[in-house]
């Protein structure tokens, strides 16, 4: 008995099957039908359409991006249900502004596109998660937050996760980072071995397993003077 | 030497009349055991509602690298699950920025580690995207044979750890067994078993040397006899099933949402595989099946996962039917370096190899995200160039960073000990998560 089907086969049985792509031009070519139709719908909110290297590139006002993504994930014609990545991107050139970029596919119609929308130095980087879209975005803005400094409005929960949580030098992925970290090696291992060692869990996590009442009495003590926990 | 006493004053913990937490002092009996002087009384209050917090990891050899889950449990049953990354962490893609392109290639082998050859491709292809370089077709044809030996290295490290987590060594054995045999192949190859850099931009490190075929395609006829086996120990063993099917199901709905790829959407019956849908390297134009499940449980990521390793073997004997010859390396002096040979006695052939390792292949402005089907999921590199020969930005999409992301959401309701089951069918690697 097997539960197994597959779905699938080879090439030669069905017609519908994409190719490669083959020499691929730098600038121009066609473009997703998605994004003709997204300057349709939402004509002031859509900043700039270019295809390069066959990919198509949508930039959107920040303030409707997430009405955008919601437009292309619901409607039937579109029906981008797949988030690849959420990510950012700082330009070496202090003047250009971060990008927020988002890489969608639609697995109906196997279409991609690359929503970006730009967010200006010098004003606080905030955009609306699409969390409540896409459960896929809770690790990816995470990260995203993490590394680019970048809050997600909405996001039920924008802690750090790769770095840890009382981390302080900053956004490491920013190009004002210096590769090396902020603090000089002697700094790092000093703030290493200050570490409180008892500090395994967050706050949160005290809370909702009851075990704050079983701590050891100082580390609560410290605790409810407003110590910071976790990692 | 002077002798040093010690006394300690010896109790257990118990509770008293109204339930409260006590410590009851220990003293020693005639025959020299412990015991307590009074015993605690009667009957232990009801512990239903009762919460306890349990940490699992960061070292913990269960969680396939420093993973830390910290489980809130009702009994045996997870309520909750908080998991941890980050022990990791090297920051691959802040060092990206700072590297050209061929030298970011020897960070990709240390990210998914147990894919090492297969990230090389999947860099190569989307740096030569960037480039607007079109690789040879002997070149392609090896790209496949790498990364289809390198999916079946894959999941035989992951189907052998999985075997540990619950509980059957025998498979463990007869994986690592024919994952050694890979091994080989790659080392006789490249020189290197785990951290390959086998591509280049523009082409491969090497070519493979002479006879290397035969090796391959011993492999090809005698690795399905091990699948077999592995196959008539496990598919319809009782324990094995039990201690897999039903658990930390995914619905397809579910599944896109959460952003699962490779075997963990297709286990969930989305027949989405990249070489199908958004294909590369020419996969349209070899026969093999995609295995898709029905019920997204932790069996069916099993059956998915075994199935692959069998098309690989057809793909990649398939592969090693259409080797043609010819250069394996684009001609093109900007990207590709010269013979040794040619370096060290043609003027031009030195100022090109001069350029090409001290400033490095330039491509144009622009931005590229090429996709491939790794053995976790999809895999995806995403560049931007503003011209210089390093990038802007190097981006991983990390298939097993979305795929763990669902974690709380698969063990939640489950017992304890099925975690570990529903850990193990994420087939995680640390290193591409912590990146």
């Amino acid at each position: 008995m097997s539960r197994f089907e597959v779905v699938r086969t080879g090439a030669s049985q069905t017609g519908a099957q994409p190719a490669t792509q083959r020499n691929v031009s730098h600038r121009g070519g066609e473009a997703n039908p998605s994004a003709k139709a997204l300057q349709d719908k939402f004509s002031s909110a859509i900043k700039r359409v270019y295809v390069i290297w066959a990919e198509t590139v949508v930039y959107v006002n920040p303030a409707s991006a997430h009405e955008i993504i919601q437009w292309l994930h619901d409607d039937p014609s579109q029906q981008y249900d797949f988030l690849s990545d959420v990510t950012a991107v700082e330009y070496r050139d202090a003047e250009v502004p971060i990008e927020v970029v988002w890489q969608l596919r639609s697995l109906p119609y196997r279409r991609f596109l690359r929503i970006k929308a730009q967010l200006p130095k010098g004003t606080p980087l905030e955009i609306t998660s699409v969390w409540d879209i896409y459960k896929s975005a809770d690790w990816l803005e995470r990260e995203c937050y993490d590394m680019f400094g970048i809050r997600f409005r909405g996001h039920p929960d924008l802690r750090r996760i790769l770095m840890w949580e009382q981390y302080k030098e900053g956004y490491p992925l920013r190009k004002d980072f210096p590769l090396r970290g902020r603090f000089s090696r002697s700094e790092q291992l000093r703030q290493a071995l200050a570490q409180n060692p008892e500090a395994r869990y967050s706050m949160e996590e005290l809370t909702i397993a009851d075990a704050f009442a079983e701590l050891p009495e100082d580390m609560r003590d410290r605790l409810s003077k407003g110590e910071r926990t976790g990692e | 030497m002077s002798k040093r006493t010690v006394e300690v004053e010896l109790s257990t913990s118990g509770l008293d009349a109204q339930g409260r937490p006590q410590r009851i002092p220990l003293v020693t009996n005639d025959g020299g055991a412990a015991v307590a002087l009074q015993p605690p009384p009667g009957l232990e209050p009801d512990i239903e509602g009762e919460h306890m917090l349990i940490n699992i990891g960061p070292q913990h050899p269960a969680t396939h690298g420093v993973l830390r889950l910290v489980l809130e449990l009702d009994g045996e049953t997870v309520v909750r699950c908080i998991p941890h990354i980050g022990y990791l962490h090297c920051g691959f893609e802040k060092i990206g920025e700072y590297r050209q392109y061929n030298q970011i290639i020897c960070w990709t082998d240390r990210e998914d580690y147990l894919n090492s050859i297969g990230n090389n491709v999947a860099f190569a292809l989307g740096a030569e995207r960037l480039f607007g370089i079109e690789i040879t077709e002997r070149c392609k044809v090896l790209r496949v044979i790498a990364s289809e030996l390198s999916r079946i290295m894959s999941h035989l490290v992951w189907l052998g750890t999985f075997c540990i987590d619950i509980g059957a060594f025998t498979p463990f054995l007869w994986a690592f067994q024919r994952r050694e045999e890979i091994y080989r192949l790659i080392e006789k190859w490249v020189g290197a078993r785990l951290t390959t850099s086998a591509t280049r931009v523009g082409g491969m490190a090497a070519d493979i040397p002479s006879g290397w075929m035969d090796g391959l395609r011993q492999f090809i006829r005698t690795f399905p006899h091990t699948l077999d086996e592995i196959d008539r120990v496990l598919t319809r063993n009782a324990i094995w099933v039990g201690r897999t099917v039903g658990l930390g199901v995914m619905t397809p709905e579910e599944a896109i949402n959460w952003g699962l790829s490779g075997p963990m959407l297709r286990a969930s019956g989305v027949d989405y595989d990249v070489r199908k849908d958004f294909p590369y390297l020419d996969y349209e134009t070899y026969d093999f099946e995609v295995p898709v499940g029905t019920n997204g449980d932790v069996y069916d990521r099993y059956l998915v996962r075994f199935e692959e390793l069998r098309q690989s073997v057809r793909i990649l004997q398939q592969a090693a039917d259409r080797l043609p010859d010819g250069p394996v390396n684009i001609d093109d002096p900007r990207v590709i370096l010269p013979p040794k040979s040619k370096a060290t006695s043609e003027m031009e052939s030195m100022i090109h190899h001069f350029k090409v390792v001290m400033e490095g292949p330039r491509p144009p402005i622009g931005e590229s995200y090429v996709a491939v089907e790794s053995p976790k999921g999809e895999k995806g590199y995403y560049m931007v160039s503003d011209g210089t020969a390093k990038p802007v930005r190097w981006r991983i999409r990390p298939p097993s960073f979305v795929n763990l992301a669902a974690i709380p959401k698969m063990v939640e309701g489950h017992l304890l000990s099925d975690v570990i089951a529903i850990n193990a069918s994420i087939d995680i690697v640390m290193g591409e998560i912590d990146r």
